[in-house]
């Protein structure tokens, strides 16, 4: 098969929201047998140009060329059938469903009477699994299986529908490292049979490991295409961001204090066993994993969120046994948890309300509320953390990754804690926004905090912690700082077990 | 993507009638009955729908609490009934207001009582209100031996026969609750706490809110003031009726969400609430003036209802794109 044939060809494409021109004149061209890449920082329009070609939204200008062919894509379905498929950062199936069920969702083979024929879904579901090399089948419940086998059931739609493009939206968010090897073999075999793959990613590199070439979006304009091999990941980032990120990481400057928390032989059934260690104020602590290590079970459990069936948590000389959320935050505990929309924020609240929540009464007297040291307090963060809302009250569910995740560290800070955690402080949010949270966690730690920082990114957990310790299958399997503080070290702790 | 808009004075207007479309629509039918009917516009019969429509209130009030707890409570209806019975039942063993503070102690440990068991066990209101609202249904059915109970003193009917010029005393205390509850709700705590347990109530728990205490709080309220209601309505009938407030709980629900609240918790105001309580009342009024059919007036309040919320739907995508 040609390598040079173009599959997919956009022209011009713009589309405007009310206020906001979110694509501006935007080409771009996949071809037979390629995977692009498609980069650009949070909001740059990534999004709404895959919205836009899975039939999500119209443009308003520019044409879409499939297979040398003018094209009008009018509904996801409709973009699935003619052969483009799209894969969301969150999965969209039917955990009720079965495996068959979903693949073939909105578009079940029907006799002529209308009714489902189960015989041939079944069996052409078993030969797209089949062709894929899945371990499950066709009639298991999806919400049985795991994240990276329902990405798989996602990826089975491609064959079913034999689609030629195949869109990935940050696909290796929650899959660990073998998961990801696995998901890049299935992406080599897609190229290899000349599919077309566009690769949506915030980790270069993943770009780097897999992509033909790079296409570069900011601000809704392309700012080019590169080739992968010919580039490298600064000239990405610095056309991605327009300006050069001298400083990636920040490191808190050493001057250590006393042990604010330390943790021994800390065990819960089936997540974590016997995990001890300890951290200082002024200290940044990292704690290196996989997803699934039980790294967050450890943090919620010192935060009250779980309980832990045995071990003791020592706060600052004194030990506390199964505290609340509430007795943690009384005790100056912050916990930033992972999921921002779920445990973070209440997003029909605006900002002022969100970074008040955990200390209302703080902020009252007899229980009545002080809307005027609210706004001061707000007022204070938003300056510090230079957050970009049209004001306090608008809604936080309206805002970029980034913004929202300054309000939930804001939310945290504000009640000045002893020691703050941070579960992965910059999952899914642009590298201006995580260069910022760097700057401050260092801040933090300057400033005598405590800081715990939970990553499955090395880079980041190796750049930013005085110590680093590497958790798998529930356990602490090694300690790194100093010149021991390396990605080879990490991986070969994390991959013995 | 969200960029700063132009300011205009017109925005913040804008945007309250958004949020708050049922005084337009409150005010287009407002405005339909004075034409239609000569008997609409007076301060007499406008007193009187205040006054009608201060027990349905009185009961949305307590709902549009639960509602933004994300919570539901079917079983108001029943409990007005056993307040007002117990109100006047009691009153010949105990004395008025004994009688009176019995009934209100009823409705209040019923709403505990549900508030309890939903945050403790987790099932969802839905069902324990329904349970509740057979088993409360029952209990006024066996308190009252299945027939009306009269007051024997009748001086007790005459308390609702204070007037502040139009205003009853019902009507005063209806608005009167509804305005400290709408205070409750944006000056105070646990109003505040009410939004985020509805809202996110993961969030709201990780944030150290005790959230099944909110529940429980709102239940109880909504509990107390559905007695508050049940002991007007004694007042101004002088009789309890076993089958007092029966389906009242789904007219309160229905102003509730006419008003704008979201049965989903997190959004809602009492101002949405009164303008769906009083829209509710001048229809209902406003058709008996013009001798509309009782089967007839029923079809057309349904109808009414579900086009309030297709337009609070369409609205409510309006300024989704907007800010989108």
């Amino acid at each position: 098969m040609t390598q040079n044939t173009t599959l997919l060809e956009l022209q011009g494409i713009t589309k405007t929201f009310p206020g906001v021109k979110a694509l501006d004149n935007v080409s771009l061209d996949v071809k037979q047998g390629e995977v692009l890449a498609l980069v650009g920082e949070n909001g740059a329009g990534k999004s709404t140009l895959m919205k836009v070609l899975a039939g999500l939204y119209t443009a308003e200008q520019g044409s879409i060329k499939y297979l040398g062919k003018e094209m009008q894509v009018h509904s996801p379905l409709d973009a699935r059938l003619k052969g483009i498929l799209l894969i969301h950062q969150e999965l969209s199936l039917s955990p009720e469903l079965s495996v068959a069920e979903n693949i073939y969702l909105g578009a079940w083979p029907t006799n002529r009477f209308g009714l489902l024929q189960k015989r041939k879904l079944r069996k052409q579901t078993q030969q797209a699994l089949e062709a894929l090399g899945c371990d499950f089948a066709p009639d298991d419940r999806v919400g049985q299986l795991s994240i990276a086998r329902q990405q798989m059931v996602e990826i089975a739609r491609a064959q079913a529908f034999n689609a030629n493009i195949v869109i990935f939206d940050e696909p290796t968010a929650s899959l660990t490292d073998n998961e990801k090897a696995q998901l890049f073999e299935t992406i080599e075999d897609l190229r290899s049979r000349g599919k077309g793959i566009i690769y949506i990613s915030h980790k270069m590199d993943e770009i780097f490991e897999i992509t033909d070439r790079i296409t570069i979006l900011r601000d809704g304009q392309v700012q080019g295409t590169k080739i992968t091999a010919d580039t490298s990941v600064d000239e990405i980032t610095r056309a991605m961001i327009g300006r050069d990120l001298d400083t990636y990481f920040h490191r808190a400057k050493e001057n250590f204090g006393e042990d604010v928390l330390a943790i021994d032989g800390l065990s819960a059934d089936g997540l974590f066993s016997d995990v001890s260690f300890s951290v200082k104020s002024g200290e940044v602590l990292g704690l290196y994993g996989l997803v699934g290590a039980g790294r967050s079970e450890v943090v919620e459990t010192i935060f009250g969120i779980r309980k832990a069936q045995s071990g003791r948590i020592i706060w600052k000389g004194r030990e506390i046994s199964h505290p609340t959320p509430a007795e943690a935050i009384e005790l100056g505990i912050a916990l930033v948890p992972e999921s921002r929309k779920e445990q973070g924020l209440v997003l029909g609240m605006g900002g002022r309300e969100n970074i008040t929540l955990p200390h209302l009464h703080f902020f009252s007297t007899l229980s009545v509320m002080s809307k005027e040291k609210e706004l001061e307090t707000y007022e204070q963060f938003q300056q510090a953390l230079d957050i970009k809302t049209t004001g306090p009250e608008q809604p936080v569910a309206k805002l970029s990754g980034g913004n929202q995740q300054k309000f939930v560290l804001a939310k945290w800070l504000c009640s000045s804690p002893n020691l703050i955690i941070l579960d992965e402080p910059t999952r899914g949010i642009d590298v201006g926004s995580k260069s910022s949270i760097h700057e401050l966690i260092a801040n933090l730690a300057e400033q005598g905090l405590a800081v715990i920082v939970i990553s499955s990114e090395m880079p980041e957990v190796l750049g930013v912690s005085h110590r680093v310790l590497a958790m798998a299958n529930g356990r602490i399997v090694g300690s790194f700082s100093g010149q021991n503080q390396t990605e080879e070290n990490l991986i070969s702790a994390v991959s013995k077990t | 993507m969200s960029t700063p808009n132009k300011i205009s004075f017109l925005a913040p207007i804008k945007n309250w009638l958004l949020r708050n479309h049922i005084w337009v629509f409150f005010l287009v039918v407002f405005g339909a009955f004075s034409l239609a009917s000569p008997y609409f516009l007076t301060v007499n019969n406008l007193s009187n729908v205040l006054t009608q429509s201060a027990f349905i209130g009185i009961l949305a009030i307590g709902m549009t609490l639960v509602m933004i707890n994300g919570e539901i409570d079917l079983s108001v209806g029943a409990v007005l009934a056993l307040a007002s019975a117990l109100a006047i039942g009691l009153q010949d063993s105990i004395g008025v207001w004994p009688a009176v503070f019995c009934g209100l102690l009823s409705g209040v440990a019923l709403g505990a009582l549900n508030g309890t068991i939903i945050a403790l066990s987790g099932i969802h209101s839905f069902i324990v209100t329904l349970g509740a609202l057979i088993g409360v249904r029952g209990l006024v059915f066996i308190y009252t031996g299945e027939d009306a109970l009269m007051v024997s003193d009748f001086s007790y009917t005459e308390y609702p026969e204070i007037y502040l010029g139009p205003l009853s005393i019902t009507a005063m205390i209806f608005l009167g609750l509804a305005f400290l509850f709408q205070w409750i709700l944006t000056s105070t705590r646990h109003g505040r706490e009410a939004y985020s347990v509805g809202d996110n109530i993961e969030a709201a728990h990780d944030a150290g809110i005790n959230v099944k205490r909110n529940k429980i709080i709102n239940f109880t309220i909504c509990g107390g003031l559905a007695a508050v209601a049940g002991i007007l309505l004694s007042m101004r009938l002088g009789t309890a009726e076993p089958n007092a407030g029966k389906i009242w709980e789904l007219w309160t629900i229905i102003a509730v969400v006419l008003g704008g609240v979201r049965l989903t918790g997190g959004y809602g105001t009492l101002w949405m609430t009164i303008g769906g309580v009083l829209t509710l009342a001048v229809m209902r009024n406003g058709l008996r003036l013009l001798s509309t059919p009782n089967y007839v007036e029923l079809m057309v309040m349904g109808a009414v209802l579900i086009m309030a919320l297709l337009l609070d739907h369409f609205l409510s995508g309006i300024s989704r794109k907007k800010t989108s």
